[in-house]
């Protein structure tokens, strides 16, 4: 009797090796679909059931999702640029030139990742207004919203350091201003300045500094806060849908400060 | 065996036992810890030497600026202007977000390509420097000149002086 796909993705789930993985093992019961969700180190962040209406697509617009879908490709991108690009005043921009328009496929890369950061830009902003106006930063879910601001401050912060990198003459005059502006911070403006360009200028440690905030910390701190924000949605109850009231906490809560 | 807790009271009444001193003994040298990582950190990301342009700037004869003449010069981000009264050097970098400003001829004043910002030169009951309009918070500074043993025109970028001090050659 011949066997079919489902059949031998079953017998490849049931190998030891497999198993030595992926603990779950075959079977569609409820249990050992939770187990496949709980057992694993990236799906165990979200919740192991999900209510239908809350993945619909009018629920959220998937806002978030194609933030992080957006988020991973510039990290894809920007990890593939690294290899072409020399964070030094000599270097900057003729490695620029280079990807634009000697590396093969640099242009399309560069391109996508600038339409990527782009885009992500916007979906945050687009994510934030949804879930502004759905009121899904309500209790029990305002840390999240916290968590969401850092998230947007992170954003823009990578946009901004990223600007700089080309070394062309809009990203030098576009980080003078934005760097002068920090210097309008009372009492430690002048030295918030000085710290974050290494000196009193634009000018090569400005760059370096640039790009390790751009390249290692600015995005390990944005993964740090994903995590949280995702792992957030399942402790505060799942995606907010439409019908959800206010926990009976929030009501107790609000009911004692209404007194 | 015997309860071995040293308790002894405090002047304020309360109990201190060798447990607390130990939580109080270490929860201070993590502070100490913590205000000396603030201090590293805070240190190390200063830089102590900067491998920035000399402030001080060898402009030339001043045979080669003509009287009436305001000359900018891009690398070093200075004005030297010839007045009937000597020479001096402002500042070129506007005072608002640090843009270069430009020499326009046309209208006789010095303007910022950024946020529009204006600033005199030859005006009338202005001194020169002094911001027309625009959101500069001060006017451009006047920076020290003097005549090198050569007779070579230098300014010195980290040094302003008060306005209506001329050079005279």
């Amino acid at each position: 009797m011949a066997k079919t796909v489902d059949q031998y993705f079953d017998d490849l789930r049931d190998t030891r090796v497999w198993r030595s993985i992926f603990r779950s093992g075959t079977g569609s019961s409820t249990l050992k679909r939770s187990l496949a969700i709980q057992q694993n180190v990236f799906l165990h962040l979200f919740a192991t059931k999900v209510r239908r209406r809350m993945l619909s697509f009018s629920a959220t617009w998937y806002l978030g999702t194609l933030t992080l879908g957006t988020f991973l490709m510039l990290v894809v991108t920007g990890i593939l640029l690294m290899l072409y690009y020399h964070p030094s005043v000599p270097q900057a921009y003729a490695d620029t030139k280079d990807l634009q328009f000697v590396v093969s496929s640099g242009l399309f890369l560069r391109n996508l990742h600038r339409w990527s950061a782009h885009a992500m830009v916007f979906l945050v902003f687009a994510h934030m207004f949804k879930v502004f106006y759905r009121g899904a930063y309500r209790p029990p879910r305002e840390f999240n919203w916290v968590i969401g601001i850092v998230l947007l401050l992170v954003t823009l912060l990578l946009s901004y350091t990223g600007y700089l990198l080309p070394w062309d003459q809009l990203a030098y005059w576009a980080i003078t201003v934005g760097s002068n502006i920090a210097s309008a911070v009372p009492v430690f403006g002048d030295k918030i300045h000085f710290m974050l360009l290494g000196g009193n200028l634009v000018n090569a440690n400005a760059l370096l500094r640039f790009y390790v905030l751009h390249c290692m910390i600015l995005p390990l701190a944005a993964i740090f806060f994903i995590a949280i924000h995702f792992w957030r949605i399942r402790k505060d109850g799942g995606l907010y849908a439409h019908q959800s009231e206010p926990s009976t906490l929030t009501k107790t809560t609000l009911a004692k400060e209404a007194q | 065996m015997p309860d071995e807790k040293h308790e002894i009271k405090s002047e304020t009444g309360g109990t201190f036992d060798r447990r607390h001193f130990f939580v109080k003994l270490g929860l201070g040298s993590l502070s100490i810890a913590a205000a000396g990582t603030a201090v590293f950190a805070y240190q190390f990301l200063s830089p102590n030497v900067l491998y920035e342009p000399s402030p001080i700037v060898n402009a030339g004869k001043p045979e080669s600026y003509p009287i009436d003449s305001v000359t900018l010069d891009v690398n070093t981000g200075i004005y030297l202007i010839h007045a009937k009264e000597g020479f001096f050097a402002l500042g070129a970098v506007c005072t608002h977000l640090g843009c270069l400003t430009t020499w326009k001829p046309e209208l006789g004043i010095i303007a910022c390509p950024c946020h529009g910002s204006k600033f005199a030169v030859l005006q009338g009951n202005l001194k020169p420097g002094d911001k027309i309009e625009g959101p500069a918070p001060k006017p451009l500074p006047w920076y020290r000149t003097w005549l090198s043993d050569d007779g070579d025109l230098m300014v010195d970028r980290g040094t302003t002086i008060r306005p209506m001090e001329f050079l005279r050659v």
